[in-house]
C-alpha cells in the first residue's frame, strides 16, 4: 500500500515494508552510520526491525559531519 | 625539584576516557577531507569534535566523513552545534550516541553540549544549558560543556553534573583568542582550588575563538587542561603547518604553567651582577 512519509523533510512517496529498516534499505542507507527519530523520538538502531511506520510519519535520518 | 621533558606531559582524564593530548580538534570547515585528516595526525590530538546533521549523509563524491577518521585511533565528540533550546540539543546528543554506538567508538558515552543564545554571537544560552545539561547527565551521557566565560556559571554547569566545563576564549570561529583571562582565570580558580571549593582534578577545556598558536599557549599558562578548536587549524592557510604549531604550543603552554613563571614587577631586575663590572670605574 502507497504511504506518504516525511523524511529529512522532504515528502516521499513508500510503497514497502513498514518496518523502520526497509526504509532505509530502500533508501540505500542501511549500511551507512546514522541515526533515526521518527515524530522526534530516537529510534534505537537495534529496535529498527521491532519498529512499524505508520502513514504521515515524520522521518529524520541523520549522519556524522565536520563540525568543531 | 621536579623536572620535566616533553614526553612527561600527563594523560587528561575526561570521565571513563583517556586523552593522550591536550588539543582537542574540530573537524569542521577544512577545504577537504584528506587535509583533515593530515591536520588532524599533526596536531597529535586524539579526541575530534563532529556535528550531527541530516543534509548530506554522504559528500558528493559519495564519501562520509568516517572514511577519514580512523576510529580506533580518534575518541569521536559529537556536539549538539546549532540547537538552541535544551530539547534540541538533548535529541541531537541522543542521535549522536546511537550513531558512535554502531562503530563502536568510545565517544558514545560523551557529548560536546552547546545550548546557543543567537546566531550572531553564538553564545551560549545559560539557562538552556543548564537545563539540558542535568537531563543528558541523567541520561548517563559525560557531558563536556561549552559555556561563556562566566566564572558564576561555570561553577553551576559543573553543579548540573558536566564532566568538564569548556569557557570560550571568545565567540566560536573569530580568531580573537582569549579575550578576558581574568574570567578564564576565574572559571579555573572556581573550579579547581579548594579554597574557592574546586577540585584541582575538575577539567577545563578551553574552547572556541583560538586562532593562533599564542592563544592555545595563553589558555595552559592559565591553567586551563586543554584546548578545544576548529577554526583556527581548518581555516589557516597551511592547515597541516598549523596544526602543528598548535600542538607545540599547548605543550608549551602546559610547561609554562607548571613550571611556576616569575613574579611580575615593575621595575627592572639585572640579569647580569653589577659587581665587577668596569662601566663607570
Amino acid at each position: 500500500m502507497l504511504s506518504v512519509l516525511q523524511v529529512n523533510g522532504k515528502e516521499i512517496d513508500y510503497d514497502n515494508a513498514m518496518q523502520l529498516d526497509a526504509l532505509l534499505e530502500f533508501l540505500e542507507l542501511s549500511n551507512q552510520p546514522c541515526a533515526v527519530e521518527v515524530n522526534q523520538t530516537l529510534v534505537p538502531h537495534n529496535e529498527r526491525d521491532q519498529f512499524t511506520l505508520n502513514e504521515g510519519d515524520s522521518i529524520e535520518i541523520v549522519t556524522l559531519v565536520g563540525g568543531g | 625539584m621536579t623536572t620535566m621533558t616533553t614526553h612527561e606531559i600527563p594523560h587528561l582524564q575526561l570521565g571513563d576516557i583517556t586523552l593522550t593530548s591536550r588539543l582537542v580538534v574540530g573537524t569542521g570547515k577544512y577545504s577537504d577531507y584528506e587535509t583533515m585528516q593530515l591536520a588532524l595526525d599533526a596536531s597529535g590530538c586524539n579526541a575530534v569534535t563532529v556535528a550531527v546533521r541530516r543534509e548530506r549523509l554522504v559528500d558528493d563524491q559519495g564519501r562520509s566523513i568516517l572514511d577519514f577518521i580512523d576510529t580506533d585511533k580518534y575518541t569521536i565528540l559529537p556536539n549538539t552545534a546549532g540547537c538552541f533550546t535544551a530539547s534540541d540539543a538533548i535529541r541531537v546528543a541522543r542521535l549522536g550516541r546511537d550513531i558512535l554506538e554502531q562503530i563502536d567508538n568510545a565517544g558514545s558515552s560523551w557529548v560536546k553540549l552547546e545550548v546557543l543564545g543567537d546566531k550572531t554571537t553564538l553564545l551560549p544560552d545559560p539557562v538552556g544549558t543548564l537545563e539540558a545539561c542535568r537531563e543528558l547527565v541523567e541520561d548517563g551521557f559525560s557531558v563536556m560543556c561549552y559555556s561563556s566565560d562566566d566564572p558564576i556559571m561555570a561553577t553551576l554547569i559543573r553543579d548540573a553534573g558536566a564532566t568538564c566545563v569548556m569557557p570560550a576564549g571568545s565567540p566560536i570561529g573569530s580568531g580573537r583568542g582569549i579575550a578576558n583571562p581574568c574570567a578564564i582565570r576565574l572559571c579555573i580558580d572556581l573550579l579547581k582550588k579548594p579554597e574557592h571549593g574546586g577540585d584541582p582534578t575538575y577539567p577545563v577545556i578551553v574552547d572556541a575563538g583560538v586562532g593562533t598558536p599564542s592563544d592555545v599557549t595563553i589558555a595552559m599558562e592559565l591553567g586551563a587542561d586543554g584546548v578545544l578548536l576548529n577554526t583556527g587549524i581548518a581555516l589557516a592557510q597551511l592547515p597541516i603547518q598549523m596544526a602543528t604549531a598548535m600542538r607545540m604550543a599547548c605543550d608549551a603552554g602546559y610547561h609554562g604553567f607548571h613550571s611556576g613563571r616569575i613574579p611580575k614587577k615593575l621595575h627592572a631586575s639585572a640579569s647580569s651582577p653589577f659587581d665587577g663590572s668596569i662601566a663607570g670605574e
